[in-house]
């Protein structure tokens, strides 16, 4: 009985002074409640990955380009802007909340092409970002906060970390249908027929192209289609661009879908990255752009954005951004760029018309042309978890679940074993 | 029709707009006492020297890249940068019960901590916590625990205008009175914006009381080092605290005592009661970095990590940071003595009392109005003046300054002391 009372008790308290939560004593922890999060599952895919002693391993669930001989790429002109940069000798002076603003600048003019009419009549405002999830943390933030509550449309599948980053931002998330397992390709109708059914001021995400996880993007005229529903369900468009020039190896036909809709009339948000195109990853240098209807509207909202950031972060990191800078303001560093981009992409178109044709030689009767209609970073191979598995265990070959590799982990003196594991699992 | 027709202009952040309001002012004695940077005595921004040269190790070192960091960050710069703030003796450390998060900045840091107590402390998603910041601080804190979620931040007596010091009675009533579990912000040296810490002794009774009302300790180090010259010294109030079996967490910053303002280098150091919390915490603390930022940048982790990490470099450091502190010493001691001298009415006694980079003159608004407008001496509304902004050069002109509007601007704000 007296258990009871004081029970009763304590729940009152707990509710008058809300304050009050759970009791500890000099021995116990503060964080006893509090849960072993649930492990990343592309971590585990390295770590096992790691574990393994078999001379032939691959390591396919790595979203981070690797050259021919399998090792990290610095990009010669990174290298060459290092050096540039090195020799300035530059102070370290905290960077603008909005970041650095040559870089913000060749940021936008990336993305939009310099002829751009947004960019000419003032009415963007760009930000540097932490990278991509920097980028999108932001957008969702102002969104949050200016746009709320109105839900998110992801393409069903997207990137793992998109839910995330809105959720925590206090967004509510919906999907549109995107991939279509029985083509491995673009579920056209769908995503159309689903968009049209989307509440009126909703957000769309789009990626602007290398669809992360599948590697399927709309052709052009399939985008011609999606803008217009898009424009008659008047949806609010978050573009996510995080492999321009990655994908095609050309950065203008990479940034097409971006260009078009913003040519009909779409006032969109833009996240982009730059941890893959120039291998920054680890340098975060990102960007956050807002198309206003004018430069009065962009003021606001970049004052808005510098309230956003500030709480968070203060100011980006510098290191990144400059060279990124530099290599996109120095002709000569920018052709080399180009050029290391096509490069790049080109030994994964390369891989990915190697593979297929391994396939063939392996006697396999299934089509794998999606593996060459796919494109950028990722490929959705189509194979189940069961498939996945048998790969791993008995080839040692390691990518996630779902059947997605990373075309960076392949090359030309793995392929035939890649070729050879998934013909044996899927024959 | 624009989504964002109504969006409404935000007000600018106060410390970088009166930055810019001294860019574009062309009087020729301007002077800068606004933004917490290090400036030589020649009024530049000062690279240490030990950063370029590990820079150039690093730019010559072909074994490094660009590769992501992983999710908590630069592993060597974690322990190195939580051993800088703990001591390498720390018995915490060698219980493995300590870890960190590399931040994006202080900044980053106390966001980091801000979400993860949002989330875990005093129950779960608890924003009604209260959060205890000083009166003042850092006009960023209340923003960061706002942002995090928090609903209620309050503020504990710390400046007393009138005596111009530390409201110690003020601040233990504050401790005493508060709901408990309640957060609080503690600048671990080097009081931001008032340069007035506590003493050892009043420490220890802060403590003691913050232990027996189970108040969180969350510790904001922006200037160890900077402060007395010493990273020991600096870093006494934390590591008491540790020694006093806090769980605690402690947001460090490498902006100004390695001069790295701009690589955005910080840690959160985490204590935590014993390894097995510790790997919890960590494990939780990774989701949240995943959603804002996924992985912290790597130039400036890697410069702190090679020099903390070396012993001729880390001497080197500590002697380039010693530089710093002296100089900020030096310019106490002579804007204190040039106000004497001319008479200026008041003790300025707190001029050489307070500490580290910042410092609380106790001129009221009118007068900051008059140093701004009639001046040309650029300094925040609250009276706050960055020392590094005086120089051998301006000095006297600031003396002068700070005497005019003295004494032509009497006001009930200003009490004298003989």
């Amino acid at each position: 009985m007296a258990l009871l009372k004081s029970n009763k008790v304590i729940y009152c308290l707990g509710k008058i002074s809300p304050s009050l939560g759970v009791v500890s004593t000099r021995n116990s922890s503060w964080w006893g409640g509090v849960q072993m999060g649930p492990p990343d599952p592309i971590l585990g895919v390295s770590e096992a990955y790691k574990r393994d002693t078999n001379p032939k391993k691959m390591n396919l669930g790595v979203g981070a380009y690797r050259d021919d001989q399998a090792s990290h790429l610095v990009l010669s002109c990174v290298r060459k802007a290092e050096a540039i940069i090195t020799a300035k000798q530059m102070d370290k002076e905290y960077l603008a909340i909005g970041g650095l603003g040559e870089f913000a600048k060749s940021c936008a003019e990336l993305a939009l092409g310099n002829d751009n009419e947004v960019l000419k009549s003032g009415r963007n405002i760009t930000v540097q970002t932490i990278s991509g999830t920097g980028s999108l943390r932001i957008g969702a933030n102002f969104l949050s906060r200016f746009h709320g509550p109105r839900d998110v449309y992801l393409p069903k599948p997207s990137w793992g970390n998109h839910t995330p980053i809105f959720r925590d931002a206090g967004m509510q998330l919906k999907a549109y249908r995107y991939y279509d397992p029985s083509t491995c390709g673009f579920d056209f109708k769908g995503a159309l027929d689903d968009i049209s059914k989307i509440p009126e001021q909703s957000v769309i995400m789009l990626h602007a192209c290398a669809h992360n996880p599948t590697g399927v993007d709309p052709r052009p005229e399939q985008w011609k289609e999606i803008s217009d529903i898009v424009k008659k369900r008047n949806l609010l468009v978050f573009f996510d661009m995080a492999y321009q020039g990655f994908a095609s190896g050309d950065i203008d036909r990479d940034a097409w879908a971006v260009r078009y809709f913003i040519e009909q009339g779409h006032n969109i948000l833009l996240s982009q990255s730059f941890a893959k195109n120039m291998g920054l990853y680890g340098e975060r240098v990102g960007g956050f752009t807002v198309v206003c209807s004018d430069t009065d509207e962009a003021k606001r909202v970049e004052s808005q954005l510098k309230i956003l950031i500030r709480p968070i972060y203060s100011n980006p990191p510098m290191n990144g951004a400059r060279i990124a800078a530099t290599i996109l303001n120095t002709p000569d560093l920018r052709s080399l760029w180009l050029e290391e981009v096509h490069g790049m992409a080109n030994r994964i178109i390369k891989m990915r018309e190697e593979l297929v044709a391994g396939l063939k030689k392996e006697g396999s009767t299934h089509s794998w042309q999606h593996v060459t209609d796919q494109i950028g970073m990722f490929c959705f191979t189509g194979l189940k978890p069961e498939q996945v598995e048998r790969l791993t265990k008995e080839f040692s070959v390691y990518m996630t679940k779902d059947g997605r590799i990373s075309m960076a982990g392949v090359t030309s003196g793995n392929v035939g074993y890649l070729a050879h594991g998934i013909h044996a699992v899927t024959k | 029709m624009s989504v964002f027709s109504d969006v409404p202009q935000a007000a600018p952040v106060a410390v970088f707009k009166l930055s810019q309001d001294f860019n574009n002012d062309q009087f020729p004695k301007k002077v800068n006492l606004g933004v917490g940077a290090y400036r030589t005595d020649e009024g530049q921004p000062w690279v240490l020297p030990v950063v370029k040269n590990v820079e150039k190790i690093i730019v010559h070192d072909d074994r490094l890249n660009h590769e992501y960091l992983p999710i908590l960050g630069l592993p060597e710069f974690r322990s190195s940068a939580s051993k800088i703030a703990l001591g390498d003796e720390s018995p915490a450390i060698q219980e493995n019960r300590v870890g960190a998060v590399q931040c994006l900045g202080g900044t980053g840091a106390l966001k980091m901590g801000a979400e993860f107590l949002r989330r875990f402390y005093n129950g779960n998603n608890n924003t009604k916590t209260p959060v205890y910041v000083s009166a003042p601080t850092w006009e960023n804190h209340n923003a960061v625990f706002a942002n995090a979620g928090f609903e209620d931040i309050r503020s504990y007596k710390y400046w007393d205008a009138e005596k111009r010091g530390l409201d110690f009675a003020g601040f233990l009533g504050d401790l005493e009175s508060c709901p408990q579990h309640s957060i609080f912000v503690l600048h671990a040296c080097a009081h931001n914006p008032t340069g007035t810490d506590p003493t050892h002794e009043q420490w220890k009774q802060i403590a003691e009381i913050m232990m027996k009302r189970n108040l969180f300790v969350f510790f904001d180090s922006a200037y160890q080092g900077f402060a007395s010259g010493c990273l020991d010294k600096d870093a006494w109030a934390v590591r008491y605290f540790v020694s006093m079996d806090f769980e605690m967490l402690c947001a460090q910053s490498f902006s100004k005592n390695f001069g790295l303002y701009n690589e955005r280098v910080g840690n959160l150091t985490v204590v935590a009661r014993d390894a097995d919390n510790l790997k919890r915490i960590l494990s939780q603390m990774e989701m949240i970095v995943r959603t804002t930022w996924s992985n912290p940048p790597s130039q400036g982790a890697r410069i702190v990590a090679i020099t903390l990490n070396s012993t001729e470099l880390f001497t080197e450091w500590k002697d380039n940071v010693k530089t710093m502190a002296d100089r900020v010493l030096l310019m106490r001691a002579q804007l204190k003595a040039k106000l004497q001298a001319l008479g200026t009415p008041g003790t300025w006694d707190h001029i050489t009392e307070q500490i580290g980079m910042f410092s609380f003159t106790g001129l009221n608004p009118k007068q900051v109005e008059y140093m701004v407008k009639e001046k040309h001496v650029y300094l925040m509304s609250s009276g706050r003046i960055n020392m590094c902004g005086l120089t051998t050069n301006n000095i006297d002109y600031v003396a002068e300054s700070i005497h005019e509007a003295v004494t032509k601007c009497t006001c009930q704000d200003f009490t004298t002391q003989s």
